[in-house]
């Protein structure tokens, strides 16, 4: 790792032949596309090759702006057992990933310009995705005060969140709300009223019930989405609602986005794949907030991630050492990876069974997170930075934990077949992740 | 540890496992076994030679005293652990516990453990036989078990006898295990509780749901009385102790008044005057301390079975065979 990527990124890269798709542009076609400069220099037909450049056949593969992950937990400072900002970034490019968003709820908490400096240079010498850094809402997390989210904004903070410990106070919302919109950044809500799911451990439903586990209502969620779309509507600030996990949940911002007001909203792979069923047996590695909900729920998360209620797909990466995961269910902490199984899960639950078009998976993969978190990226126009994922819709993969990049295994798709993989992964015109050496390649 | 796969497999994690006939041969077992209690020698060698850890992570008195006499009358060596506190504030992990106590070769573990689930987690990280002595608010089989003798002793079926679990049924693996294995036997089972201690869909476990004690009471044949613990009030799931016992206890005035032989059972231990009046407790309904000596029976029957021994090699067992 000795190089950074700007010493790499002197090689001009073009991407021949692969079907170009960016719904930024309105582009699907068979194109090629040259980066050069660390930017997209041009994206059409019969380019001609630059001299020095690094020529790829990506014929029969998707070319489309980089996958961003607005959701991820990359665990440092203070968990660095269970991932560090070096392996999440890595883990991200495998994935198909060319830049994340870093929660802030690490120990200590991102809450001040500092420690959103400390995140942005970890990421600058990942060799890895963009990490762009959070803050959180309140100092320490604690609910109490806002934090110097102008100085951590510019620091780089792109959003400020309450992730992992729920703002409880509506006032104190209310006053995030309106200090970001100052600032043009939105407010990351994880929507939880922890007096509501107290001591809970997964779904409330018969299933909680046979295990004996505390369940989580679905009202736990939804009374808070629709207090934080009320406090956005009042506050005109922008509203990001991380991990919509039930079938109110997203009919709440449905209508919202109807009365104009200014929501985003995330569906996660996880929650649009699995129900609480998963968690049968106790099995710590389903175990994750919000829960996994009833068919009905999963199927309304579908439905919002199609019809672009849920804009956002995002991972909530929220990695565990296994020690921590090999225990008793209630014991066990909240959370599973998904950087590597993202883009694979999304082709095959929603593509595959035609719930969402590759184009679709581009927009809610890489523009619209591009879009609500104000990122550069998520688009090939002329002059973008030269991040781009390059992937093979069709090759079926086996998930193989212990192939993760990542330095966590905690996942319930170990074992799954999916459909479609990551190939190429270029972050700041530099080949960051490679796997078509054993592609047939023509003879130049 | 036979190699052949046993009557009741591996281990024993719930009555929702188990099939109807491997609940009656239980029974049945352990109607064989309750003679050996009664001699003045009350011992035979079916275990002999097996190594037994009883490994208690929650205090209990009663399930473990009773599991091990269980243990001693079948001549099994026997180990006791108890640590109270949870699993996570103690140095050492379950798995680590487990590896350990396997490493030292031992042949069957009785878990009891605050956390749901808890025992299964151990069930399948060693080879040894585990049997669940009540895991969180998840199952407690041998109380379902010892519960469903005794309704059989002094009912003679369990097969359309109406039985109503009144109490905190939200927190109790006694009440999970109760409504598996009856379900299975073909009893009619009825729940009654204020609506803050009862689990969500409840009914989609075959079971009918009472509002009122006074209903609950004139429906049923049996009434298993559940523990009220006074964290439920403190957590707010009741507003008082004296309240709960005015809506939802059970009085001889209660019982009387529907002027049939009703049947009141009690996993112990009590809170006289809370959820049971002592008259009640005391009174000729009560069959409270059958349960205490079937739970011995029970898990005899549990530990033979586990061990490899067949149903109708009970009655031979007992002679030494």
């Amino acid at each position: 790792m000795g190089t950074t990527r700007n010493d790499r990124n002197n090689v001009p890269i073009l991407l021949r032949g692969g079907r170009v798709i960016d719904p930024s542009t309105g582009i699907d076609t068979v194109a090629d596309v040259l980066l050069a400069d660390g930017v997209v220099k041009d994206a059409s037909q019969e380019l001609g090759v630059p001299d020095g450049a690094d020529v790829r056949d990506v014929s029969g593969l998707i070319v489309c702006p980089g996958l961003i992950d607005v959701h991820v937990h990359l665990r440092e400072p203070g968990g660095e057992h269970k991932e560090t900002i070096r392996t999440g970034a890595l883990a991200a490019v495998a994935g198909g990933f060319t830049a994340v968003c870093a929660m802030p709820n690490t120990d200590p908490p991102v809450d001040d310009p500092a420690a959103v400096g400390f995140v942005s240079a970890q990421g600058l010498r990942s060799g890895g995705a963009r990490v762009y850094p959070t803050g959180a809402v309140s100092v320490g997390q604690r609910g109490k005060r806002l934090t110097q989210i102008g100085e951590m904004v510019d620091a780089g903070a792109v959003a400020i969140t309450d992730d992992g410990r729920p703002v409880r106070t509506a006032g104190l919302m209310r006053l995030a709300l309106s200090y970001a919109r100052t600032l043009g950044i939105p407010v990351a809500s994880h929507c939880e009223d922890t007096s509501l799911s107290r001591g809970g451990s997964m779904n409330e439903g018969i299933m909680s019930t046979r295990l004996g586990i505390i369940g989580i209502p679905n009202a736990a969620e939804d009374v808070m989405i629709a207090r934080d779309i009320l406090l956005a509507e009042l506050t005109g600030g922008r509203l990001h609602i991380q991990h919509v996990s039930t079938r109110r949940g997203v009919e709440m911002i449905r209508q919202a986005k109807a009365r104009g007001i200014a929501v985003t909203a995330e569906g996660t792979p996880h929650h649009f794949t699995l129900t609480d069923a998963a968690v049968e047996g106790y099995r710590t590695e389903a175990k994750v907030n919000p829960p996994l909900r009833s068919a009905a729920d999963r199927d309304a998360v579908i439905e919002g991630v199609a019809d672009g209620t849920l804009d956002v797909i995002a991972t909530d990466h929220a990695p565990h050492h296994y020690d921590e995961k090999e225990q008793a269910f209630d014991d066990a902490p909240f959370g599973l990876i998904g950087l590597e199984t993202a883009l694979g899960l999304t082709i095959s639950e929603l593509v595959e069974k035609g719930a969402l078009t590759l184009p679709q998976l581009v927009e809610r993969m890489s523009c619209a997170p591009a879009k609500a978190f104000a990122l550069e990226g998520g688009t090939l126009r002329r002059g973008s930075p030269a991040d781009v994922t390059v992937f093979d819709p069709a090759v079926e993969w086996q998930v193989d934990p212990t192939a993760f990049r990542s330095k966590s295994r905690n996942t319930p798709f170990g074992g799954r077949m999916l459909r479609g993989r990551a190939c190429l992964t270029i972050v700041d015109g530099c080949v960051v992740h490679d796997t078509t050496a054993g592609r047939a390649t023509e003879p130049a | 540890m036979s190699d052949l796969p046993t009557f009741l497999g591996k281990d024993l994690i719930g009555l929702e496992e188990l099939s109807r006939e491997q609940i009656v041969a239980i029974l049945d077992t352990a109607e064989a076994f309750k003679e050996i209690s009664e001699r003045a020698i009350k011992k035979v060698p079916v275990l002999r030679g097996k190594t037994i850890v009883n490994l208690f992570f929650e205090a209990s008195t009663r399930t473990r005293i009773s599991f091990e006499f269980a243990e001693k009358r079948l001549s099994a060596d026997t180990v006791n652990i108890a640590s109270s506190g949870s699993s996570v504030q103690k140095g050492e992990s379950l798995v680590d516990t487990a590896r350990n106590l396997e490493a030292m070769r031992i042949d069957m573990v009785v878990i009891r453990h605050a956390s749901s689930g808890s025992a299964r987690f151990l069930a399948e990280r060693i080879p040894s036989n585990v049997v669940n002595a009540g895991d969180g608010r998840h199952e407690h089989p041998t109380q379902g078990l010892l519960d469903m003798l005794t309704m059989r002793d002094h009912r003679g079926r369990i097969e359309g006898l109406k039985v109503c679990i009144v109490g905190d049924v939200l927190h109790s693996r006694v009440a999970r295990s109760n409504i598996w294995g009856l379900v299975k036997l073909g009893a009619e089972v009825g729940v009654c509780a204020p609506r803050t201690l009862l689990p969500v869909e409840i009914e989609a476990l075959g079971v009918k749901v009472f509002d009122r004690v006074e209903a609950a009471i004139e429906w049923a044949d049996v009434l298993n009385v559940l523990r009220l613990q006074l964290e439920r009030m403190q957590a707010g799931f009741v507003p008082s102790l004296r309240e709960y016992n005015r809506l939802f206890g059970i009085s001889r005035e209660r019982i009387e008044r529907t002027g049939r032989d009703i049947l009141i059972l009690h996993p112990g231990p009590m809170n006289r005057g809370v959820e049971i009046d002592s008259d009640v407790a005391d009174g000729p309904h009560s069959v409270i301390l059958d349960q205490v000596t079937n739970g011995v029976a029970v898990r005899m029957a549990v530990l033979f079975l586990l061990a490899g021994g067949a149903p109708e090699r009970a009655e031979a067992a007992k002679g030494g065979a």
